[in-house]
């Protein structure tokens, strides 16, 4: 095990495979030359040189619709697009290309493509760089959405995708580039199916992923000074989605707290609330509650993001407010 | 599911005695039916053909509820809608009152007046554990009953033991009866009057005539006294009434209830039709029948819903004179003593008459103290002839 940042484990998972399989390349806005914008690529360009470490131009429906090609063309590309802001600008192309092809070829085509996005707010970034748009992602069938929230996975996650045939998407919460995590890098083919119980616990479940795992966690932890065992469940994959971890936890906890960064309404917190009053509901004491940010766009001021992202403590109200007995 | 009774609010159907398909008769038993006091058997009023049975074995319905729906012969079969059954709820959840929801959280609706708040959890576990949920009070967030009530009602269970289905009944009798006694005297004016009754006329000629009977045909006293009160109607009506919608409403029919207690605690006041019209030995043999019914659990619906009056007599324990609660909706309640051998005036002497003394339980809402005076008064007079009863 290695003790690394989760930027770092990005990167390494990336040298690996460019070492390792000659069809693989980097491409995006700025990977090469400046070590991307949250240099996760930095040092790539002088180890494997231009050819393989690309920069794009500023078109991500251009430099998605490369990667598409590539990946038709038998490369394992890994794109990289800055925030998942500016990947709207590439939705065609994995909407109606990237997600389509192989159902529409009738299987002769397959799109082994991985695209790395960073998403997410707390970082000053206002309103066209900060927000949670991977709930849109896991509406699509056809690609999968992996929310790496550790620097393991964020390695082993990596290096998983490349060996999947279709097109899989990393969506990499910014807030956890410089967090430290300890790393297996002898990892094989790391399990990107399956949800991760993070901590257990027998009176509340709190499900989340990517960037609010970690408040979350702090959360758990302040419930369990109040004698609340919160189980804690990170997604780790949002299509697919593990349902079966979620319903073995609410069967055992009787409650559940969503938290997702994404906006609340037609959320993938809504997805999971449905998928548990579907398949769960005669094992719920209380209503699902949710954690969501505030409905609109992201503030630049300080105080106003803070104000509108989850905060650990309305996780832990959210919590003690269905466990509370009156009287 | 008819009203047994005005302590009764729901019935079990304890199962059928006809099929669909089968013919009926007015005055034929179909289907028993369990209620808080005893097991009934219920009849019908129309004579055809049971077109559809509505309520399966087992299910407890409230009153008014459609059990089964019969053709009359001739009749064609109606279209289905026609005969849908008058929506009831499964159950019959008492009213509660709902903690109003905690503002913090942001709720759309406002819980409906009257319905418990359970979470799914908490319903699920109730029906396997066998709790009753009406019987809970929720702890949760708004009032909810949560599964931590339901598990700790089951532990409240478990430490005591269960009651036998006897007791259980037993102990539903006595609820059922305080119900109906409670809103008796809350919301009956209740009057009160008494007078001694000679009985030396019905004792010489009861010993006469039973003399020329078989032991078993034998009449006992207290059938006289039920024919007399039943003919007393004749003569001040407004006693033989229900009160119903703020009103009474006077009945022509005669159906005198008959106190019975039953074995084990708890009694019933079962009908004895037309009273009026039967004579004595029609009287004794349906009494007998009554009472042994009553003690055996298998009284008739229509014996429970029709009684016009109550007559109850305590003389057997000794009783000089009963101030009864009136059974409602009824109006009036006639009670008898024992009879003793006491002082008695009689044309300047005083001598030794055997006597009772019968009391009137009237609603002052329906009568006043001087008809139900007259009404004693006649009475006595029917029981000074007891050769034209």
């Amino acid at each position: 095990m290695t003790k690394m940042t989760y930027r770092e484990a990005a990167r390494a998972a990336m040298r690996k495979a460019l070492r390792e399989d000659p069809r693989v390349f980097l491409m995006g806005e700025d990977v090469g030359g400046y070590g991307g914008a949250f240099a996760v690529s930095l040092g790539l360009l002088e180890e494997f040189g231009s050819e393989r470490i690309r920069d794009a131009p500023l078109s991500e429906s251009a430099f998605v619709g490369a990667g598409i090609g590539a990946a038709l063309g038998g490369m394992r590309p890994i794109v990289e697009i800055m925030t998942v802001n500016f990947s709207m600008l590439a939705m065609d192309q994995i909407l109606n290309n990237a997600a389509a092809l192989r159902h529409m070829s009738g299987g002769q085509f397959n799109v082994p493509l991985v695209v790395r996005v960073a998403t997410g707010g707390g970082r000053q970034m206002a309103a066209q760089h900060s927000h949670s748009l991977e709930g849109w992602y896991a509406h699509i069938p056809g690609i999968k959405v992996l929310t790496p929230a550790t620097a393991a996975d964020a390695y082993g996650m990596l290096l998983a995708a490349l060996r999947e045939p279709n097109p899989v998407f990393i969506f990499e919460h910014a807030t956890l580039y410089p967090l430290e995590g300890e790393v297996d890098e002898a990892v094989q083919l790391m399990d990107i199916t399956h949800a991760s119980v993070t901590r257990p616990g027998k009176d509340v479940t709190l499900i989340t992923y990517g960037g609010t795992l970690g408040k979350t966690m702090q959360a758990a932890d302040r419930l369990a000074q109040e004698g609340i065992e919160a189980e804690v469940i990170d997604l780790r994959s949002l299509r697919p989605l593990d349902a079966p971890t979620i319903l073995a936890s609410v069967a055992k906890t009787h409650r559940a707290v969503v938290v997702d960064e994404g906006w609340r309404t037609g959320s993938f917190s809504a997805e999971i609330s449905a998928q548990i009053m579907e398949n769960a509901f005669d094992d719920l004491d209380a209503p699902v509650a949710r954690v969501c940010s505030a409905e609109v766009p992201m503030p630049y001021a300080k105080h106003l993001e803070t104000a509108a992202l989850p905060k650990v403590e309305e996780i832990v109200d959210a919590a003690r407010e269905m466990i509370a007995r009156r009287g | 599911m008819p009203q047994l009774g005005a302590d009764m609010s729901a019935g079990k159907l304890l199962g059928w005695r006809k099929n669909v398909g089968e013919s009926v008769s007015r005055g034929d038993i179909i289907a028993d039916v369990e209620t808080d006091k005893a097991d009934i058997e219920i009849e019908v009023f129309t004579s055809g053909v049971i077109e559809r049975i509505l309520v399966q074995p087992g299910e407890k319905v409230p009153v008014g509820t459609v059990l089964a729906i019969i053709r009359r012969e001739g009749e064609a079969a109606k279209a289905e809608t026609l005969h849908a059954p008058r929506i009831v709820p499964s159950e019959a959840v008492p009213a509660r009152p709902v903690a109003p929801v905690s503002p913090a959280r942001p709720s759309v609706t406002a819980p409906e007046a009257g319905r418990v708040h359970v979470s799914p959890v908490a319903r699920k576990m109730a029906a396997e554990l066998g709790i009753d949920l009406a019987s809970l009070a929720g702890t949760g967030p708004g009032g909810r009953i949560t599964l931590e009530d339901v598990q700790q009602a089951a532990q409240a269970k478990a430490a005591q033991p269960a009651p036998g289905p006897e007791l259980d009944r037993r102990a539903r009798m006595r609820q059922a009866i305080a119900a109906a006694m409670a809103r008796s005297k809350r919301e009956i004016p209740h009057y009160y009057l008494s007078t001694a009754i000679d009985m030396s006329r019905v004792m010489a000629w009861l010993t006469q005539e039973n003399l020329k009977r078989s032991v078993e045909e034998r009449l006992v006293y207290g059938v006289l006294l039920l024919k007399a009160v039943a003919l007393a109607l004749h003569d001040v009506p407004e006693l033989n009434s229900v009160w119903n919608a703020g009103k009474a409403v006077p009945l022509t029919d005669i159906h005198v209830g008959v106190a019975i207690s039953l074995r084990g605690g708890g009694l019933v006041a079962p009908a004895l039709h037309n009273t009026d019209r039967q004579s004595l030995d029609e009287l004794m043999k349906n009494f007998r029948d009554l009472v042994q019914r009553a003690r055996a659990g298998s009284l008739r619906s229509s014996e429970l819903s029709d009684p016009t009056i109550t007559v109850t007599s305590l003389g057997e324990q000794g009783v000089e004179a009963v101030f009864g609660i009136i059974y409602p909706p009824q109006v009036a309640l006639v009670g008898f003593g024992k009879i003793t051998e006491r002082p008695w005036s009689s044309g300047g002497q005083i001598v030794s008459r055997p006597a009772v003394t019968a009391t009137l339980s009237g609603d002052h809402r329906v009568s006043d103290g001087h008809r139900g005076g007259l009404f004693l008064a006649v009475i006595d007079r029917l029981l000074q002839e007891p050769e034209k009863l």
